[in-house]
């Protein structure tokens, strides 16, 4: 990667830093003879992505070599056997990785397996025809995820814990987190739930409001982890609130679903409807979930693509007028997207405690 | 969509269910349920609290009409009782007026007797006293006048019926 995109990286890494960061940029951005847009675009899409090592800032040393600086992640491949290795050695997709009778290497954020020389083919459409492992790696999404876990757990773990030490007060960042809990369970389960079955759904809907909102405060940060705006991720998450829907449904959830019509017309009356209605029904059951994952998907990915596009501005313009301009506007989205953390965590946590409202209903 | 199906990672996946079910497990035995029962169990005892604060003042309420009612009560005996005083005073002092005014009359009356049997016995010893004086009398003049005992006696008689003291 050029030097500008480096200096880019760091920038993004050290948001603090933005105003002097134009300045020292123009001064080399002459010598770059690769088109900064689309290396702008390409830094993006690599950053959407997830990552095999979690680096904190990289740059060029002397003699034009990249020096990356982070942590490095165990690699965990299942290929007739597991594979196990340290992203170090990947390299970032510059070195080929021998592991067993195999060969690995890094191809656009993907481990592909290869000869020794680390040849990938492509086919038509310029994907790769190389064969994909089974891929179980630590990888940067999985420890911000832990990170969270564990932030989480001590976090309420210490909540609860203030309750019987301090006269059944919260204590300290509790005084924070206890009105959300109970707005939670005040504004989101009691309504949609009910008095009488809310309390069996408390658990899962204020471990997903905090995680998905930790998660997304964190993509925030310089770290610039894109947990929540990762398909697989929101796709764990819808998928528990359709597991927990579907076997929690009472008889009177499935009755609507497969007899929506009831008593209220005789059955030869409702075979026609039902050709079209249950089909229809049947397929709600899994638009619902299926509609929470790309909406937080989609929020958090377009957030950061918004975002690092409006830094990425900054490198294009190249003036006193528009690098300030970008900032500025860089930084107003940043204060939207803390809003917008919080309401995508709100929305997901709302929505399931709707479909669990469907569930449990009894006539 | 096939952009996201390419994106999809099944082993991201699998962390994330791996991750998101354990920390679940955990907060909801270590921090949901010790928290929503703390929560719970606050709330009950405000709401006691507030309840029997409630029943303290309904009951001081009720205490304090009691005491006005019995004051009242009191009050009224007290009134009562006044009455029914004055009214045996003046029914005392009635009848005391009463008999006084009858012993007045039987003393009166007693001394009007005593005072006609005093008068009647003085006018019987003036009456003898008169008649023996003027018998002294008379018998000195008629002794002088009359010779006779007998036309003296009938002198007299004749006198006194004559001097007739009512």
């Amino acid at each position: 990667m050029p030097t500008s995109l480096n200096n880019f990286y760091h920038i993004f890494t050290l948001t603090i830093a933005l105003f002097s960061a134009p300045l020292s940029l123009t001064a080399k951005e002459s010598e770059t003879p690769v088109d900064l847009k689309t290396e702008i675009k390409e830094y993006i899409s690599h950053h959407l992505k997830d990552a095999y090592d979690f680096s904190l800032f990289s740059y060029s040393n002397d003699q034009g070599k990249h020096i990356y600086v982070g942590i490095p992640l165990p690699v965990i491949l299942w290929d007739n056997g597991f594979h196990f290795f340290s992203s170090t050695k990947l390299n970032h997709g510059q070195d080929v990785v021998p592991s067993g009778d195999y060969y690995y290497k890094l191809e656009h954020s993907k481990i592909y397996r290869t000869d020794a020389a680390g040849t990938i083919d492509y086919d038509k459409s310029h994907h790769p025809t190389n064969l994909i492992p089974l891929d179980f790696s630590i990888t940067k999404a999985v420890v911000s995820m832990l990170l969270i876990a564990f932030l989480m757990f001590f976090l309420f773990k210490g909540l609860a814990k203030s309750y019987s030490v301090n006269s059944r007060l919260p204590e300290g960042v509790g005084r924070f987190f206890e009105p959300i809990v109970l707005y939670i369970r005040d504004d989101i389960a009691r309504p949609n739930i009910g008095e009488k079955k809310y309390r069996n759904y408390m658990g899962f809907l204020l471990t997903v409001f905090f995680f998905i909102w930790f998660l997304n405060m964190l993509g925030l940060t310089p770290l610039g982890v894109n947990v929540t705006g990762n398909i697989a991720v929101t796709f764990g998450l819808s998928m528990l609130t359709f597991l927990i829907t579907n076997l929690t449904g009472t008889k009177d959830y499935w009755l609507h679903i497969f007899d929506p019509l009831g008593a209220s017309m005789k059955w030869y009356a409702k075979i026609p409807l039902y050709i079209i209605l249950i089909p229809i029904e049947v397929l709600g059951i899994f638009i619902k979930p299926f509609s929470l994952l790309i909406r937080l998907y989609a929020n958090m990915q377009a957030g950061h693509i918004v975002l690092m596009s409006l830094i990425g501005l900054m490198f294009i313009f190249k003036s006193w007028l528009g690098s300030p301009l970008s900032f500025g506007l860089a930084f107003a989205i940043s204060i939207i997207e803390l809003l917008v953390a919080l309401l995508q965590a709100y929305i997901f946590t709302m929505l399931s405690a709707l479909y669990f409202g469907f569930a449990a209903e009894e006539h | 969509m096939e952009k996201l199906i390419g994106e999809f990672s099944l082993g991201l996946f699998f962390w994330q269910s791996l991750i998101f079910i354990g920390l679940f497990l955990l907060l909801k035995k270590f921090a949901w349920t010790p928290i929503l029962d703390a929560v719970n169990e606050r709330e009950t005892i405000i709401k006691d609290a507030l309840a029997s604060a409630e029943a303290a003042r309904n009951e001081m309420e009720s205490l304090q009409s009691d005491n006005k009612r019995i004051l009242k009560e009191a009050r009224a005996e007290k009134e009562a009782l006044l009455k029914e005083a004055r009214a045996t005073r003046s029914e005392l002092i009635n009848m005391a007026k009463e008999e006084a005014k009858v012993e007045a009359q039987k003393i009166l009356e007693q001394a009007q007797k005593v005072i006609q049997n005093e008068k009647q016995a003085a006018l019987n010893e003036l009456r003898d006293q008169v008649g023996s004086i003027a018998m002294d009398i008379a018998g000195k003049v008629l002794h002088k006048e009359l010779e006779s005992n007998e036309k003296q006696l009938q002198l007299v008689e004749q006198l006194l019926k004559e001097i007739n003291l009512k």
